[in-house]
């Protein structure tokens, strides 16, 4: 089972998306948010899969994302390309909802590598869809744990683009998406500021304190002059979230 | 037209030293047979192109088959990393591989492009990252109506593209259904191809009008390999094997381990044993079609 930060991370996320939503969900954390609010307060959002499949609504977690549990539950499914240039180039998704290995205060994302690229301490996965992803959908919301290493001063590489070097870049670069509007960590929850666009905490999970925020970021961080205690998670969304888990271990 | 052969023999008479060889299929229908025999023909210096290398190239690269991969998201799903591609890439074992790195939006729309027949890809990507700083491959054009940038890459056309469908009928058409990926792009692509089939039938039968049917003179050779996609899934067939899918993360961390895994399960077998895994993950559906019929004639 999820420790209780793991837990209370998911369900702040899931609380994020809205019924009305159609959502490009990144595999992982992404998709047990996605699927727990589904689940919970949304019964009618879109959740769709770059591997096609529109509408699913999984009855367990996949571990890839494009287990055959997303095709047999979907409403349709679409061949790669057509999910990429109609349906995500398109303009077609409110929401994508991405993890990620590195991230910085402007909340740009690494999935690439750590150190240089030519010759990377760490060679990780690299952008997948997220690249474009990350300017087509409306918004993003991004689910990552908090540490030090992962919340960087400066990232090795940009996988995917966030506000940039904050401000209005996006809207110079000719982006007319809002890019990422909400962070939520094991910590807390992170938004942008609406002049600068950095990344900055607008709401703190039952029991964390600043200085344990502070200590799991490589960047001073700053604070919404209103900051909110995340409410704590309710009974309903904790079975719901259990079941769901429960249910991806046992048929595996 | 297609010619139906035996693996071995589709592999032999298809792929080449040096070629460039996608092997597609996005999570479903991933040609792991078809792989294996490659790797047991010793091919060498291949390019291999795919979205998502998957297992199937971190088993090739490992065997020491390729020097250059062609990717946009290089893991095992839910899992962690290729390690067999890790160890190529950072430490040249067993041979050095050279990568060209882009997004599936890319790599998606260069398939469609090598299926149409042009030159390069246009579409709305990589806004501000760093992929094009290191592969000179994507470039940009302008529109000549708007003035909008638009990303640029080639179009995909693989020497050889593999993958694995569903059926075959009689007159060497090849069926697919579920996740479709990109594998009918790049058929289409290719100069050459070969497509394994779980079953060959005389007729398709009853089947939605949208299904989708890559008709037998877009095919080269087709060779029935019942459970050829194993570890990955076949729709209506079997499911995806998860639990494969994690232990790989053990076997491939370390080269001895690997190497007599893939002495035990892929040198000293043959294209028969994919059937035994995936009447496992059946849950009974396996091989239902009456029509079933032997490949090998």
């Amino acid at each position: 089972m999820a420790d209780a930060s793991t837990e209370m991370m998911t369900i702040a996320a899931a609380r994020a998306l809205r019924n009305t939503d159609i959502c490009f969900v990144g595999i992982g954390m992404p998709s047990a948010a996605c699927n727990l609010a589904r689940l919970t307060h949304a019964p009618d959002i879109t959740l769709i899969y770059e591997s096609g499949t529109i509408a699913t609504k999984p009855d367990v977690l996949p571990l890839s994302i494009g287990d055959g549990e997303l095709c047999d539950t979907a409403l349709t499914t679409v061949p790669v390309v057509e999910m990429f240039r109609y349906w995500l180039q398109g303009g077609r998704f409110t929401v994508g909802f991405l993890g990620g290995a590195q991230i910085d205060r402007f909340a740009n994302l690494n999935t690439t590598v750590v150190g240089p690229y030519a010759k990377p301490k760490t060679r990780l996965p690299g952008g997948g869809g997220a690249p474009e992803i990350s300017s087509a959908c409306g918004e993003i919301f991004i689910i990552m744990r908090q540490a030090p290493r992962s919340f960087v001063d400066k990232l090795d590489f940009v996988t995917s683009f966030g506000h940039g070097e904050g401000g209005d870049q996006r809207a110079r670069m000719g982006i007319k998406t809002k890019g990422p509007t909400k962070l939520v960590t094991d910590l807390a929850i992170f938004e942008p500021d609406p002049m600068t666009k950095e990344m900055s905490v607008t709401s703190i999970h039952p029991g964390v304190t600043r200085e344990q925020i502070e200590a799991n970021t490589g960047w001073p961080v700053r604070y919404a002059a209103n900051v909110a205690a995340t409410p704590t998670p309710t009974d309903q969304e904790l079975t719901v979230l259990r079941e769901l888990h429960a249910r991806t271990e046992s048929r595996l | 037209m297609s010619r139906f052969l035996t693996l071995a023999e589709a592999v032999e008479s298809t792929v080449r030293d040096g070629d460039s060889v996608a092997m597609e299929g996005f999570t479903h229908l991933i040609p792991f047979a078809a792989g294996h025999e490659v790797i047991r023909q010793r091919r060498r210096r291949l390019t291999l192109i795919r979205m998502t290398p998957d297992l199937i190239y971190d088993q090739l690269i490992g065997m020491g088959c390729a020097d250059k991969l062609v990717f946009s998201w290089v893991g095992n799903p839910g899992v962690g990393s290729l390690h067999r591609f890790r160890d190529a890439y950072e430490n040249g074992w067993p041979v050095p591989i050279t990568i060209e790195e882009h997004s599936h939006a890319a790599m998606a729309n260069a398939y469609e492009a090598g299926a149409a027949g042009l030159p390069f890809a246009v579409f709305r990507g990589y806004l501000g990252v760093d992929l094009p700083k290191v592969n000179r491959n994507i470039r940009h054009v302008t529109c000549p109506f708007t003035g909008e940038q638009l990303a640029a890459v080639p179009a995909i056309r693989p020497d050889v593209t593999v993958i694995h469908a569903l059926r075959a009928d009689r007159a060497g058409n090849v069926l697919i259904e579920g996740i479709v990926g990109v594998q009918k792009e790049a058929v289409l692509a290719a100069k050459r191809s070969i497509v394994t089939v779980e079953e060959i039938v005389e007729d398709f039968g009853a089947r939605s009008p949208n299904t989708v049917i890559l008709p037998s003179w877009t095919v080269g050779a087709i060779a029935c390999v019942p459970g050829g996609a194993h570890p990955s899934f076949a729709q209506g067939y079997y499911k995806r094997d998860n639990a494969y899918y994690k232990a790989w993360d053990a076997i491939s961390r370390d080269r001895d381990s690997f190497l007599a895994w893939m002495k035990t399960n892929v040198l000293d077998k043959g294209p028969e044993a994919f059937a035994v895994h995936a009447s496992r993950m059946g849950a009974g559906k396996f091989t239902q079609s009456a029509q079933n019929v032997d490949a090998a004639e």
